[in-house]
C-alpha cells in the first residue's frame, strides 16, 4: 500500500533515504543515550536492581502469582460477559420493541461509563451489601464485576454484527424449512455468527487484560500491576520492574492480538464460512457499517 | 433529594476531566498523525519505529503507562512538565503526558486505515503531476484520509474521554477520583453513582452524535 504514495526510488530519492535515515537514526540515538545516561544518573543501571528477574524469586513470589490473578480475572469476565453479551445482542434485534428497547438503553448506557466507575461502584456495592464476601476476595469480585458489565454491552454489538453479518438467505431457508424463529437463532444464526465473531472476541480479551490493571491500582487487586509495586517495594527497583511488567504485558497481548489475526485470516480464506468477518477491533462497530459487512464473502450464501 | 452533592465541586471534576481529554486529544492527533505518516513514509527505518511503537504502546495497559509517568518520569527521571512545586499541576500535565502517548497509537492507526480508503488512482495522478511524497500525503491523501476516518477518531476521542478516568491512579483530582471519594463517604451510593454515570453520559453522548453526524456530511462520495 505504501508504495502507491512514492515512486520507486531513483538516484535523488535514494540519497534523500538515506540522509532522513541517518538523521532518524541520530534523533533515536540521542534520545536513547540520554535515557541511558539518565537511568544511570538514578543508579536504575546496577545489576543488583536486575539480578532478581534472572533467579526467579521475584517471578515466583511476585510476577507469576500477579500475572495470574491478571489472567484469573481476565478469563471470568469474558466467561460470564459471552453468554451475557449474546442475550443482549439477540435481544436488541428481537421483534417486540419493548425488548429491543430495554436492551438497546442498558447496552448503551454500560458501554458510555467508565469501567473504572463501574468497578469503583461494585467494590462499594460488595462494601455495603450483605453478601457475605470477604475483604480478600473484594477485589476480584469489583473488578469481573465491572469488567462483565462493560464487555457484556460491547460483545452485545459484537453478537448483533456477527448475526447481521450472515447472509440473509440463511435465514429464509431456516423458515423454509419449518424452523421457528428461536430455533433458527440457536441453531442456523449463532453458531456461525461465533465463527464471524471469533476474532473479534479474542481482540476483546486484550481489552479485557488490560483493563485488569485498573484494579490493580485503584482496588488493590493483586493482579501484575499491583505485585510490581511490591517486587520494587522489596528491590528499590522501579524502573527496572516496570520495563519487566510492560514486557510480560506487551508479550501476553502481542500473543493474543497475533491469534485474533491468524484467526481473521483462516476464517476468510476458509471455504466453508461465509467469509465475512468482523473486524478486528469492536470498538469501531458502528451501527451504520454494521449492514455494510453482509454478504462480504464471494461465496456468500454457498455455504451449506 | 441532591443534598449529597453539597461540599463536594462534582461540576470541578467533571471540568478537570474535560480538560484532560481536550488537551490530550489535541496532542495524540499531531503525535498520531505524525506517527501515520512515519507508517507510510518510503524511509523504511520510519516505517519499523512506527510500527514498532504502535504495537508496543497498544498492548500495554494504560493504567501502566499512568502509573508510570509518576512513579517513574516523575519520581525516579526527575520529569516535572515544569511543574516541580506545584503537585496538582505536575499530575495533571503527566497524565496529559500519558493519555497522548497511548491514545496517538489508535488514532495512528485510525489515519492509516483512512490512507487505505483513498483510491490508488488519487496518489498516482499526484505522483504524475509532480508532487514528490510529502506533497502527495500533505494535499492529496491527508484531507481525504481525515475526511473518511471521522467515525473512527470520534470512537477513539470517546474512549479517550471514558480513560480520562485513569487519572485518578495518579491522585489528579477528576471525575473517578471524586466518585470514590464520595461513594466512600455518603450514604447514597446508588445516587452518587448515577449522577457520574449521567455526567459522563452526557460528555460522550453528544460527541458520538455530532462526529457521526460531521462524518455523513463530510464524507468523500465515491
Amino acid at each position: 500500500m505504501s508504495s502507491v504514495l512514492y515512486d520507486t526510488p531513483g538516484p535523488r530519492a535514494k540519497r534523500r533515504n538515506v540522509l532522513l535515515s541517518v538523521v532518524f537514526t541520530l534523533l533515536l540515538l540521542l534520545t536513547l543515550w540520554w535515557v541511558w545516561q539518565k537511568m544511570d544518573d538514578k543508579n536504575q543501571l546496577e545489576w543488583n536492581l536486575w539480578e532478581p528477574f534472572t533467579t526467579g524469586e521475584a517471578w515466583t513470589t511476585y510476577l507469576l502469582p500477579g500475572l495470574g490473578n491478571t489472567l484469573k480475572a481476565a478469563a471470568i469476565s469474558m466467561v460470564i460477559a459471552l453468554p451475557l453479551g449474546a442475550v443482549f445482542g439477540i435481544a436488541r434485534m428481537s421483534d417486540h420493541a419493548w425488548v429491543r428497547g430495554v436492551a438497546g438503553t442498558v447496552v448503551e448506557f454500560f458501554r458510555s461509563i467508565p469501567v473504572l466507575l463501574l468497578m469503583l461502584f461494585a467494590n462499594e456495592f460488595y462494601v455495603r451489601s450483605s453478601m457475605g464476601i470477604s475483604s480478600e476476595e473484594r477485589p476480584l469480585y469489583a473488578v469481573v464485576t465491572g469488567l462483565v458489565l462493560y464487555n457484556a454491552s460491547v460483545l452485545a454489538e459484537v453478537v448483533r454484527a456477527g448475526i447481521l453479518s450472515l447472509p440473509k438467505g440463511q435465514t429464509e431457508a431456516a423458515y423454509a424449512v419449518g424452523l421457528r424463529k428461536g430455533q433458527t437463532m440457536t441453531s442456523i444464526l449463532l453458531p456461525q455468527a461465533v465463527t464471524v465473531m471469533l476474532p473479534a472476541i479474542v481482540s476483546q480479551l486484550v481489552v479485557i487484560v488490560k483493563d485488569t490493571a485498573l484494579g490493580g491500582v485503584m482496588l488493590g487487586f493483586t493482579e501484575l500491576l499491583n505485585s510490581r509495586s511490591t517486587l520494587a517495594a522489596n528491590y528499590a527497583n522501579v524502573i527496572p520492574s516496570f520495563i519487566v511488567v510492560g514486557i510480560v504485558f506487551i508479550v501476553v497481548n502481542f500473543l493474543l492480538t497475533s491469534f485474533a489475526s491468524w484467526l481473521e485470516q483462516r476464517l476468510r480464506r476458509s471455504k466453508k464460512s461465509t467469509g465475512a468477518v468482523i473486524g478486528d477491533d469492536p470498538a469501531e462497530i458502528n451501527p451504520a457499517a454494521v449492514r455494510g459487512t453482509y454478504g462480504t464473502g464471494e461465496n456468500a450464501g454457498g455455504g451449506f | 433529594m441532591f443534598d449529597f452533592l453539597e461540599g463536594y465541586d462534582v461540576l470541578g471534576a467533571f471540568w478537570m476531566t474535560v480538560k484532560l481529554t481536550v488537551l490530550s486529544a489535541v496532542g495524540s492527533l499531531i503525535w498520531g498523525t505524525l506517527l501515520a505518516g512515519m507508517r507510510v513514509s518510503p524511509v523504511p527505518l520510519m516505517r519499523g519505529f512506527g510500527t514498532a511503537y504502535v504495537n508496543i504502546v497498544r498492548n500495554i495497559p494504560l493504567t501502566v503507562i499512568i502509573v508510570f509517568t509518576s512513579l517513574g518520569l516523575a519520581d525516579i527521571f526527575g520529569v516535572t512538565m515544569g511543574a516541580a512545586d506545584n503537585f496538582d499541576v505536575q499530575g495533571f500535565r503527566l497524565a496529559v503526558l500519558g493519555f497522548t502517548a497511548y491514545t496517538a497509537a489508535f488514532v495512528c492507526e485510525a489515519i492509516r486505515s483512512g490512507i487505505n480508503t483513498v483510491p490508488l488512482g488519487q496518489a498516482e495522478a499526484a505522483r504524475a503531476i509532480g508532487l514528490n511524497f510529502s506533497q502527495t500525503l500533505r494535499l492529496i491523501v491527508l484531507p481525504q484520509a481525515f475526511r473518511a476516518v471521522i467515525n473512527p477518531l470520534a470512537n477513539v476521542l470517546i474512549a479517550l474521554t471514558k480513560n480520562t478516568t485513569v487519572a485518578a491512579a495518579i491522585g489528579v483530582a477528576e471525575a473517578a477520583a471524586l466518585m470514590k471519594t464520595m461513594i466512600e463517604n455518603e450514604a447514597q451510593t446508588l445516587a452518587i453513582g448515577a449522577v457520574f454515570a449521567f455526567g459522563f453520559v452526557v460528555l460522550t453522548l453528544p460527541t458520538g452524535l455530532f462526529l457521526g453526524w460531521l462524518a455523513k456530511r463530510l464524507a468523500v462520495k465515491r
